[in-house]
């Protein structure tokens, strides 16, 4: 049975009418219509998302054993050739639908919370404005149906990114994480933009569909050429990953994500937590076929990136004192977590466990981890400070915010019943099938990522009780119901037992039963509860342990603490390398060498002028003076040379 | 033709207006003996070109109705050259050739 899903088109066009209105007359309304009128788009785009998900899972279903990809909606924009056209269309499939009801939900529970967190403030109507900015930019994204369009969308939610993390643009601080924010992300988007060319050039076809179908001509095209020992279309897929991993903020572009906290709290929530930067991750589980097919080499590096990034966030994330970097490196390392599963996944249904397993922790991950930043944002909103040294014993204060926020830990940290167990799990069975190492690095991470979130939780909740100025109260409802919604979410997204991602996602369409291997997750729910007993044995009552290990550790800590210095890496390498080396000269250059060429040619007709400017007498007969005289002169001339 | 009189009587009367008109030109400082000077050039031109067809090529017309022409057109250059000259007085009171220099430098 075929469906008409032509009104899908309204979901992003409905966001993108509530930012133009809001850009241009919110200012002048009362700040409370802007919000309502961005909240109520972005709740009936959420409805329609449900509403197509159903009708394309439950009504279409399946074709022929397999899931269907349907064009909604296609308009050619730039026609190149007959194959190579640029459209702007709407693909629905599997996962594009899973990332619409994501990224509506995610960001209706954001606008909601933005009620209460925003209140009060000046640029409350820019705050909406840019919130529909990016809600139309990331669904355009989601939805795309050519990898053209798709970048055009990724810019998009990079320039909301900026922003958004620009919000409070009188914080110097701020400013200067929005711009190192979309510097990063725009100097790995030169790898995607170089990645689609090369695509495009090796396959004349921009368009997913023809992409990544398997049986197609395109697996093969590319393998012949090479290039330093790979071929043309791993390069291609490396740098299309660069593009993603620089969005999705893997090693070593992961430096802008925790200085993006700088935004308000809802914005973390929505852009650095839950939906853009997954969007590397859907990047590549939207190339996926071609990725494992036409370049196994491409899906080992993704595979090592996500690996390592994990891991190594998840050290960070143990030393830090800032409530929402915290959060930040542990995003850091769940994104690792879903780009290894996608590098380890086979294709197929059953090999492909991976793929379904990265998509389900995507979706379960935007829900725990949007309910912890907004839980972080409800406890910053009472304390009035982002640092955990001013927190403690604020679970007899805030009882919702508590209970909520130790729901998303245990999501995160995989304990069962809660959504992280389920789709972690997944992740490292596919990982186990894959490749020994990186499953141990994995299950190392886990055991990390309980540790580090419960030293978040057990020192802001439990731990001594500080002295507050102004007693900390909980949160009005605006922000207390998207808590609760997302803690419903937090149990239940993963299935409760009661169903599986199979059965909706997976690498070729067609649906198969997940099984959940005990003897995987005994091991992960075994490490994850070492983790949560030694955070509880440091952090649970006030002890001079932690401080102790940190000096006995000492420059490891140190190191540690400081992200492993790669800020400082980074400058280097940017002030000092490039500027001195290479900026330098060729300022000097431009200065003395291009400038001093035209001034020289400027100085050299100022002097000719000068020196014979005496000439315009202004007298009429001097110049008369002059011409007869030239007149005269040339009437013998000539009658010199034609009388001989 | 004039008896006793040839082309080069007529070419000597003609150069010697045309010197003075020149030495007018030069010398005179208001903007009025000017334009006489260089009507007085323009007509040593005519001469010449009445004399030439005269004596030259008796039956063809092209030297008087180009003296025409440049009769014509020497109305017309004076009418537009008084307007200036009138225009320039009413600015600066003055049609002293030397001190109408604002263009110099």
């Amino acid at each position: 049975m075929t469906m008409d899903f032509q009104y899908t088109i309204l979901i992003p066009i409905l966001l993108f009418f509530s930012f133009v209105y809001n850009i241009l007359w919110g200012r002048t309304r009362s700040p409370k219509i802007a919000g309502l009128i961005s909240t109520t788009t972005i709740l009936i785009a959420a409805v329609l998302s449900y509403y197509t998900a159903y009708q394309y899972f439950f009504n279409v279903g399946l074709v022929n054993g397999s899931y269907e990809k349907i064009i909604a909606f296609k308009m050619v924009w730039l026609h190149f050739s007959d194959t190579l056209v640029v459209d702007m269309g709407i693909l629905l499939d599997p996962i594009s639908i899973m990332m619409l009801v994501v990224v509506t939900t995610i960001s209706s529970m954001v606008h909601i919370y933005s009620f209460g967190y925003m209140h009060g403030d000046d640029g409350f109507a820019r705050f909406y404005a840019f919130l529909s900015l990016f809600s139309f930019s990331m669904l355009g994204l989601v939805v795309s149906s050519n990898i053209f369009q798709m970048y055009i969308f990724w810019e998009l939610v990079g320039v909301s990114s900026f922003l958004l993390i620009g919000y409070y643009y009188q914080k110097p601080s701020a400013v200067a994480a929005a711009k190192k924010a979309f510097i990063v992300t725009r100097f790995a988007d030169l790898g995607f933009l170089v990645g689609i060319l090369l695509i495009s050039y090796v396959t004349g076809s921009l368009d997913f569909a023809v992409l990544t179908d398997p049986n197609g001509p395109v697996m093969l095209q590319g393998a012949s050429l090479g290039f330093m020992g790979l071929s043309v279309m791993t390069w291609a897929l490396i740098l299309i990953f660069i593009g993603g991993a620089g969005k999705s903020a893997m090693f070593p572009f992961h430096i802008w994500l925790p200085d993006a906290m700088e935004g308000p709290t809802p914005v973390s929530a929505l852009i650095h937590a839950a939906t853009m930067v997954v969007a590397g991750v859907y990047l590549v589980a939207r190339l996926f076929p071609l990725f494992h097919i036409a370049a196994p080499n491409a899906q080992y590096v993704v595979l090592a990136v996500g690996g390592f990034t994990s891991l190594f966030a998840a050290v960070i994330a143990i030393t830090q004192i800032d409530i929402k970097r915290v959060l930040a490196f542990s995003t850091l390392s769940q994104l690792g977590y879903m780009m290894a599963a996608l590098g380890a996944s086979g294709y197929g249904a059953e090999e492909g466990i991976g793929y379904t397993a990265s998509m389900w922790h995507l979706f379960t991950h935007a829900m725990f981890k949007a309910l912890l930043f907004l839980g972080a944002g409800s406890i910053i909103h009472a304390v009035h400070s982002n640092n955990m040294t001013d927190m403690g014993g604020l679970r007899k204060y805030m009882p919702i915010t508590h209970i909520t926020f130790l729901i998303g830990t245990l999501a995160i940290a995989g304990i069962p019943p809660f959504a992280g167990f389920f789709s972690k799990d997944e992740i490292l069975v596919a990982l186990h099938q894959s490749s020994h190492f990186w499953y141990w690095v994995e299950v190392i991470t886990a055991g990390l990522t309980a540790f580090y979130m419960f030293r978040l939780y057990f020192n802001v909740f439990w731990g001594e009780n500080r002295h507050y100025h102004h007693k900390p109260h909980e949160s009005s409802l605006s922000m207390t119901f998207p808590l609760m919604f997302l803690a419903f979410m937090a149990i239940v997204s993963g299935g409760f037992f009661m169903f599986d991602f199979g059965a909706f996602i997976s690498s070729n369409l067609v649906p198969y039963d997940i099984h959940i291997h005990w003897d995987i997750a005994g091991l992960s729910i075994f490490v994850a509860l070492i983790g949560i007993s030694l955070a509880a044995m440091l952090y649970l009552k006030p002890s001079g342990i932690s401080t102790k290990m940190a000096t006995a550790l000492g420059p490891v800590y140190k190191a540690t603490y400081n992200k492993f210095y790669f800020d400082e890496i980074y400058l280097f390498v940017t002030h000092k390398i490039i500027f001195n080396l290479i900026a330098r000269p060729s300022a000097w250059f431009d200065r003395h060498v291009v400038d001093g060429f035209m001034n020289m040619l400027a100085w050299i007709t100022n002097f000719v002028s000068g020196s014979i400017k005496g000439l315009q007498s202004g007298q009429l007969q001097h110049y008369a003076m002059s011409f007869v005289s030239g007149a005269v002169a040339l009437a013998l001339f000539f009658l010199y040379f034609m009388t001989r | 033709m004039i008896d006793g009189i040839g082309l080069q009587e007529i070419l000597i009367v003609s150069t010697i207006m045309f010197f003075l008109g020149i030495y007018g030109f030069f010398t005179r400082k208001n903007l009025i003996t000017i334009l006489m000077s260089i009507e007085l050039i323009l007509n040593s031109v005519n001469i010449n070109f009445v004399a030439f067809n005269k004596y030259l090529y008796p039956n063809l017309m092209q030297g008087h109705f180009f003296s025409l022409f440049v009769i014509a057109i020497a109305a017309a250059e004076a009418a537009v050259a008084i307007a200036i000259i009138i225009d320039l007085f009413r600015n600066i009171k003055t049609i002293d050739v030397e001190k109408v220099s604002s263009m110099k430098n």
